[in-house]
């Protein structure tokens, strides 16, 4: 073969790989954005660093003892051959082993992570109060009973029925520093879509800007207001000038 | 037209038996292999759990792919978790030891499916195609770990039709088994030996075991070779038989050295005069000065 001949095909297969190689980080980019409706195991990493530890060998499918646990087909939205388990259908049961974690060998799935309330799969939020029977005033609180971390992650808030004017909603409020993101509440709403969803936590939560002061808990915090008390504000009337 | 059938003189002369063991144990193994991760899900015995990219066996013994394992570590860097760095030892001990690419030809799920391709590409007289450069799966191989050290991701594992296959088989994921359609249409109608021979990664990594490897298949009675080929025409990397066939004249020992072969056994099976055996043949501590 002669000397250009060579460069010619050297180019050729450097060109084929590079393109290969566009084309496929391209797919994989696109597909890797988790769905909202599947939710990693306990301990996962983030998103980002998941994928690139998770092995796809399914042991924490394997170990876990009630079968949530599922590793995604192609054209699942998932990316392949991860796991994942969608809360309506069946939620995470928190064994105190964490048996899925242990399974894991790569670090996909934190083995940091010891204490089952401490896991954060997602985070429970009421999504449609039109429908949630508790603000139609109907006495249901399903979802705070069915919780695993019940009275910390959902607990009942009483509110006046200010259209019947005479009795009391019961109303579910889930506390995402208690929340572990199971699933079970979403599983055990009792409507035919369920009203409280487990979402990934960084599409649901919010944050308050760090200049925020609380007021009654910086009094907490101190033992006494950082004001003084009562707080008299000058009173200008009409005419007082400026 | 007349058509070819591998191993006929090989069987009227040693008899079936002798001219297709090491395919049936070939068969035997990778079937066995897949029922010993499928006893699990489907009879409750657990005897190795996960799948070829990262497994358990019997609670002790980690293996890890080690593609994946070279993935992760370009993907997610150094260190990454004990078990998977030992069960990647594990591997690397073990088919070090089996000769690197017997992964392909002993275990891995899609050698059937090449084989067959290739199979029916000499029944029904398809000779045409695609002859890439077989080197290009080295060219592969490091486009698939740059791909995770660019981006942080193991790009390949979204399209990578050994994974599909063998996790499509232990999970019941038939989605997986395109791979398997896929492949089988290209070494058949597009590229001979295309897929395990040209681009598979894989196998461009389990290769490079072969350098240290003690396992060979030898051309241990060479000079009973008759020149008839049938070796050549099942062998699936057939560039690998002559420098140890007739390497004699140019004084070249009898074993092929060639870190692509995948120690199948089929030139074993296919001689007629018995020419190759299975040689296990640990380094020499003494050597002889040429």
């Amino acid at each position: 073969m002669t000397r250009r001949g060579l460069l010619a095909k050297g180019a050729q297969a450097v060109a084929g790989m590079g393109l290969a190689g566009l084309v496929m980080a391209l797919g994989a980019r696109s597909a890797k954005a988790v769905p909202v409706w599947a939710i990693r195991p306990p301990g996962a990493v983030a998103e980002e660093e998941f994928l690139g530890k998770c092995l796809r060998c399914g042991l924490c499918v394997r170990d876990c003892p009630y079968e949530i646990l599922t590793l995604a087909e192609a054209g699942s939205g998932v990316a392949p051959g991860t796991p994942y388990f969608v809360a309506r259908d069946r939620p995470c049961e928190m064994c105190p082993e964490i048996p899925c974690v242990v399974a894991c060998p790569s670090g996909a799935l934190d083995p940091g992570l010891t204490d089952i309330a401490k896991a954060r799969m997602g985070l429970a939020v009421l999504a449609d109060q039109e429908t949630c029977l508790a603000y139609l005033g109907l006495r249901c609180e399903v979802c705070f009973q069915v919780c695993p971390v019940m009275g910390k992650a959902i607990t009942i808030e009483t509110r006046p029925n200010l259209r019947s004017g005479k009795h009391v909603h019961f109303l579910p409020m889930v506390h995402s520093e208690h929340c572990t993101g199971c699933g079970k509440c979403e599983k055990g709403c009792v409507l035919e879509e369920a009203a409280i969803r487990v979402l990934p936590r960084a599409t649901v939560k919010g944050a308050l800007g760090s200049h925020y002061r609380v007021g009654w808990e910086e009094k907490k915090k101190a033992g006494h207001a950082l004001i003084p008390e009562p707080l008299s504000l000058p009173v200008r009337r009409p005419g007082d000038g400026p | 037209m007349k058509i070819p059938d591998d191993g006929r003189e090989a069987r009227e002369k040693k008899g079936w038996w002798r001219a297709t063991r090491w395919l049936w144990a070939r068969r035997l193994v990778q079937v066995g292999v897949m029922g010993l991760f499928l006893l699990g899900p489907l009879a409750g015995v657990w005897i190795i759990q996960g799948n070829l990219s990262a497994s358990y066996t019997l609670e002790i013994l980690p293996m890890t792919d080690l593609l994946w394992f070279v993935q992760m570590v370009a993907a997610a860097g150094w260190p990454v978790a004990m078990q998977a760095t030992l069960g990647a030892v594990v591997v690397v001990v073990l088919y070090g030891l089996a000769g690197g690419r017997s992964y392909c030809a002993w275990l891995c799920p899609l050698n059937p499916v090449t084989d067959l391709a290739a199979w029916l590409r000499r029944r029904l007289g398809i000779t045409g195609g695609w002859r890439g450069e077989r080197r290009m799966r080295n060219g592969v191989l490091l486009l698939v770990v740059l791909l995770a050290w660019v981006t942080g991701m193991p790009v390949w594992e979204w399209f990578n039709p050994v994974t599909w296959t063998q996790r499509g088989i232990i999970f019941a994921a038939w989605s997986g088994l395109w791979a398997v359609v896929a492949i089988f249409l290209f070494d058949l109608l597009i590229a001979p030996h295309g897929w395990c021979g040209r681009l598979c990664p894989t196998g461009a990594l389990y290769a490079q075991l072969g350098r240290v490897t003690p396992l060979f298949v030898s051309a241990i009675r060479r000079e009973a070779c008759t020149d008839c080929h049938a070796c050549h025409r099942v062998c699936p990397e057939p560039a690998v038989i002559d420098p140890a066939l007739k390497g004699a004249v140019r004084g070249v020992g009898p074993r092929i050295r060639d870190v692509t072969c995948t120690r199948c056994g089929r030139c074993i099976d296919i001689c007629p005069e018995e020419v190759f055996d299975f040689d296990f043949h640990l380094p020499n501590t003494s050597r002889v000065v040429p």
